[in-house]
């Protein structure tokens, strides 16, 4: 038995040293092959050739993959690129080095003048990427690295429809207990920021509300996102917030008649008598900005690309139509007051200079650009029930 | 109190998916077939459970897909480990890939031919298989919620799991059967059908696999489809037959302990608060060690680990 299980082992790590072997083989042997149009010009539309690699299989019809493919689909409907100029690698483990590295190699080798990269964990492989072939544009979605030249990184203030979204939560919730389940915990930045938009949107319409936060510690759990919405009813919420992947925590509301707030994609889908509204992206708007960069010659491989924070005022940041039959009276009307405002310019949730007050009684200011730096919750946040 | 119950009530939830897995793979070792097939013929079962369910209307249709899908799935590991004697551990590793693949497969190809762009179970579905509510039991305090507000697929397994228990330990086949997990030659000297009941075990467990599957496609998902929604629990369905010291009735504690520990995170009061996630996450790995040091401690008496396990039967090389 032992000896079967560690000859199967053995053959499960050959393998993969094979696997890396031959990633390393062809990034190296190809150094000067791909694209070698850093002129200083723009590269003509017929000639670009757009690279993608996904998280998990876009074609799931809902989530984080599947949300940046709609972004991908409406980049190439508004420029007008032929299928073939698109190439995409799907189910890419952002935490398998290997394999992101030879997803990006085949992308590279194939002759792709722009790779987007839409997970956070591809972030360090770019980095390395980027310097080894600068005629290749290298963005990359939601971190923080950059080098000015040919990586750059994207990301955006979806904070904002958060807070929006926080209105129809605080008008609609009578147990005045909101729900918000959470894939990461207060040390990520990017999902506290998030909960702390959505509890200050909350508290603007309703002061007696609070926001409970149970976290699931991974970004992708079915059971979990669910067993953390049912943890959160059983405690008294009666509308539940999300950052999770799924759509469980919406179908968990629509089972116990309560109700919700989807991500990423419009939720009302799954669960049309609980989503409220969802809090979702619109991707296309960079992908399409970024590729008429290429095309422009605004951005030119090796020798310039900016990185990208938008907003609700792009177009990148949207909350979903609001369910009518759903939130409560008045709903509209105010979201669409201060949505007004952000568009506007005249008022952020985080300006970076208005002082916050924490949970634990601490002042905090925050730019919403700097939402990394964000480990604290807002006061009407708790974390036990 | 009322949080703790919810909290038992909760556990008993997630440890069901478990419970399926472990009994199911209980069978399939109690012949000495080592599969780590589960969470692929888990993931087949979800799927088959899902799309049955979907067009069908019918919750017992979908139970019976799931239960035929992942004895099908069952079926290939068998012909390849009993039959042609592949090595056991590479059949079941190649059964999880490829149950998970075809199950997304699956899913992703229906959702692409849906109009509404998702796949909702039908409400008829969706009431059958969700919490039963029994007049008057179910409204009592405590008894009530603890015991008669489950959903069908927890007096199932129970039920399947008493009956496994039932039939290795009080039958006269069940314990020819533990014989041809401990020793196949002597089994087969003794005139019992050695490949026949080898078949008969690694089918039943995989159809009752099937039947855990389900539980995650359906219940844990809501009723709409998710890829991937076993996600790991097929896994730890094996780890749990080490826990349960093979024996099915022990899976029922072991199922729902774990179950317990999965959701504990959700139900954090005072001291836990404070505690960072990835403890919870790690707790029911960390009880296994602690179980296999303590059995080990009391000798073999109380681990039936079944001695032929992992090996193929050769008759000729007896």
């Amino acid at each position: 038995m032992k000896k079967i299980l560690s000859a199967a082992l053995a053959a499960i790590l050959a393998f993969s040293m094979v696997a890396c072997g031959g990633s390393t083989g062809s990034t190296s042997g190809n150094t000067t092959s791909g694209t070698a149009s850093a002129t200083g010009a723009g590269i003509a539309k017929e000639e670009i050739k757009v690279g993608v690699v996904h998280l998990s299989d876009p074609a799931e019809g809902t989530g984080y993959s599947y949300t940046h493919e709609q972004g991908i689909q409406g980049m190439m409907k508004n420029i007008g690129l032929n299928s073939d100029q698109l190439i995409e690698k799907i189910n890419v483990s952002d935490t398998d080095a290997a394999a992101v590295e030879n997803a990006m190699s085949e992308l590279i080798e194939e002759g792709c003048n722009i790779i987007f990269a839409t997970s956070w964990g591809y972030m360090d492989t770019c980095e390395a990427l980027a310097e080894e072939y600068p005629d290749v544009i290298f963005s990359h979605g939601t971190g923080y690295k950059s080098n000015g030249t040919n990586f750059n990184n994207y990301f955006g203030r979806i904070y904002q429809a958060r807070y929006l979204s926080g209105i129809a939560a605080g008008l609609k919730t009578q147990s005045n207990k909101i729900g918000y389940v959470a894939a990461m915990g207060k040390e990520n930045g990017e999902v506290t920021s998030g909960i702390n938009a959505f509890a200050m949107g909350v508290a603007s319409v309703n002061p007696d509300a609070e926001v409970y936060v149970k976290v699931t510690n991974s970004w992708f759990d079915p059971e979990g996102e669910k067993q953390a919405a049912e943890a959160l009813i059983a405690s008294g919420c009666d509308v539940l917030a999300q950052h999770c992947d799924t759509s469980g925590p919406q179908l968990a509301a629509e089972e116990h008649n309560v109700w919700g707030i989807g991500y990423n994609s419009d939720m009302t889908k799954d669960a049309p008598d609980a989503t409220l509204t969802s809090v979702m992206w619109d991707w296309s708007i960079y992908y399409t900005q970024a590729v008429q960069n290429v095309i422009d010659g605004t951005w030119v491989a090796g020798q310039k690309v900016d990185n990208y924070f938008g907003d609700m005022a792009d177009g990148l940041v949207v909350l979903a139509d609001l369910n009518s039959n759903l939130v409560a009276e008045g709903t509209a009307e105010k979201i669409e007051e201060v949505k007004a405002q952000m568009v506007a310019g005249t008022w952020d949730v985080f300006d970076g200079k208005t002082e916050i007050t924490d949970n634990q009684g601490n002042t905090h200011t925050l730019e919403g650009a700097d939402y990394g730096s964000c480990n604290w919750y807002v006061e009407n946040v708790r974390e036990q029930a | 109190m009322d949080l703790f119950i919810k909290f038992l009530v909760a556990a008993i939830g997630a440890g069901t998916p478990l419970l399926f897995g472990t009994v199911g793979e209980i069978l399939n070792e109690k012949v000495g077939h080592l599969n780590l097939g589960v969470e692929g013929m888990m993931a087949i079962g979800a799927c088959a459970g899902f799309m049955g369910g979907y067009l069908s209307d019918n919750f017992m249709v979908a139970l019976l897909c799931a239960f035929l899908a992942g004895m099908l799935a069952a079926l290939i590991y068998a012909v390849l480990t009993v039959t042609f004697m592949a090595n056991q551990n590479v059949a079941g590793l190649t059964m999880t890939i490829f149950g998970v693949g075809i199950s997304n497969f699956i899913g992703v190809y229906m959702i692409e031919k849906a109009e509404s762009g998702t796949l909702k179970l039908p409400a008829q579905v969706t009431q059958q298989m969700r919490s039963i509510q029994i007049p008057g039991l179910s409204d009592l305090p405590v008894v009530g919620p603890l015991l008669f507000s489950y959903n069908p697929f927890v007096y199932l397994g129970i039920l399947v799991a008493a009956l496994t228990g039932f039939y290795l330990y009080r039958t006269k086949t069940g314990l020819n059967v533990q014989a041809i997990g401990e020793n196949p030659g002597a089994a087969d000297a003794a005139s019992i059908p050695v490949t026949k009941w080898k078949y008969f075990n690694i089918l039943l467990g995989g159809g009752i696999c099937g039947i855990g599957g389900a539980y995650c496609g359906m219940i844990i998902n809501g009723g709409v489809w998710i890829s991937n929604s076993v996600n790991g629990l097929g896994w730890i369905a094996v780890a749990l037959v080490i826990f349960a010291a093979w024996k099915p009735h022990m899976a029922i504690l072991g199922s729902f302990v774990f179950g317990a520990l999965r959701v504990l995170k959700y139900y954090k009061v005072g001291f836990m608060v404070g505690m960072p996630d990835a403890f919870f996450d790690m707790l029911p790995f960390l009880i296994t060690a602690l179980v296999l040091i303590v059995t080990s401690m009391r000798g073999n008496k109380g681990a039936h680990i079944p001695a032929f396990l992992g090996n193929n039967y050769f008759r000729e090389e007896r």
